[in-house]
């Protein structure tokens, strides 16, 4: 009983790695890809070590699993939300298709500075662009 | 069991590959620091999953250790990317 369990925790737990992987290859900025990716694979991996606490053999690996859970569920969206601000702070521009931008509204009022209107991606070609601002 | 554990191995290795996809392609910095995190917490469950499969209990301490160096080294990468611009 605890071993069909283990065994469709772990299951569920593989599912929501692969869609986030899956995720963070088909998006097309890095923000959706933070948060798709962040999402699935921290509760993928919490189902894992839930299901190995539940299946371990010894008392001490069920225990350790239990700890990396909090530990990885405590951590992950902090890490992921410091990669969107330095992402954001360091110019990568939102997808085109996006439709609102309230962090920018808050940090430029007055619209994004001329450095930001270049696609994302091409950091070569932003560069050029901010040369070109200047002169 | 065993069969199993070695599909969910296989299967965290083909998302594995997925990260590494994206860390290869890129094509910004922060593009890269996520599919690291994201490798990064892939390996943890790889980690539960060889535990399980050896019934070393040690496995579990590599977790533990690699979450918490996962979780440093993407909050040093990512104050990095927040004081550097692409025109600096």
């Amino acid at each position: 009983m605890n071993e069909l369990a283990a065994q469709i925790l772990i299951a569920v737990g593989l599912a929501f790695d692969l869609f986030g992987c899956i995720g963070l290859v088909r998006l097309p900025d890095v923000y959706n890809r933070v948060q798709a990716a962040t999402k699935c694979v921290t509760l993928g991996t919490c189902l894992i070590l839930g299901g190995t606490a539940l299946y371990a053999v010894t008392g001490a690996m069920s225990i350790k699993a239990l700890l990396c859970a909090v530990f990885v569920l405590l951590t992950s969206p902090v890490a992921a939300h410091a990669i969107a601000r330095g992402a954001y702070k360091s110019g990568v521009r939102l997808w085109e298709g996006s439709v609102l931008d309230r962090y920018g509204e808050e940090v430029h009022p007055a619209g994004p500075p001329a450095e930001r209107t270049e696609r994302a991606g091409h950091p070569e070609e932003t560069v050029a662009a901010a040369r070109e601002t200047r002169q | 069991m065993t069969t199993f554990l070695l599909i969910v191995a296989a299967g965290l290795l083909l998302g594995a590959f997925l990260c590494l996809f994206r860390i290869g392609r890129g094509p910004t910095a922060p593009d890269r620091t996520v599919a690291i995190d994201i490798l990064g917490t892939l390996v943890v469950g790889f980690c539960c999953v060889m535990a399980l499969l050896t019934g070393q209990d040690f496995y579990m301490n590599i977790a533990i250790a690699w979450a918490l160096l996962s979780f440093i080294g993407t909050i040093a990468l990512a104050k990095y990317l927040e004081g550097r611009q692409y025109d600096e």
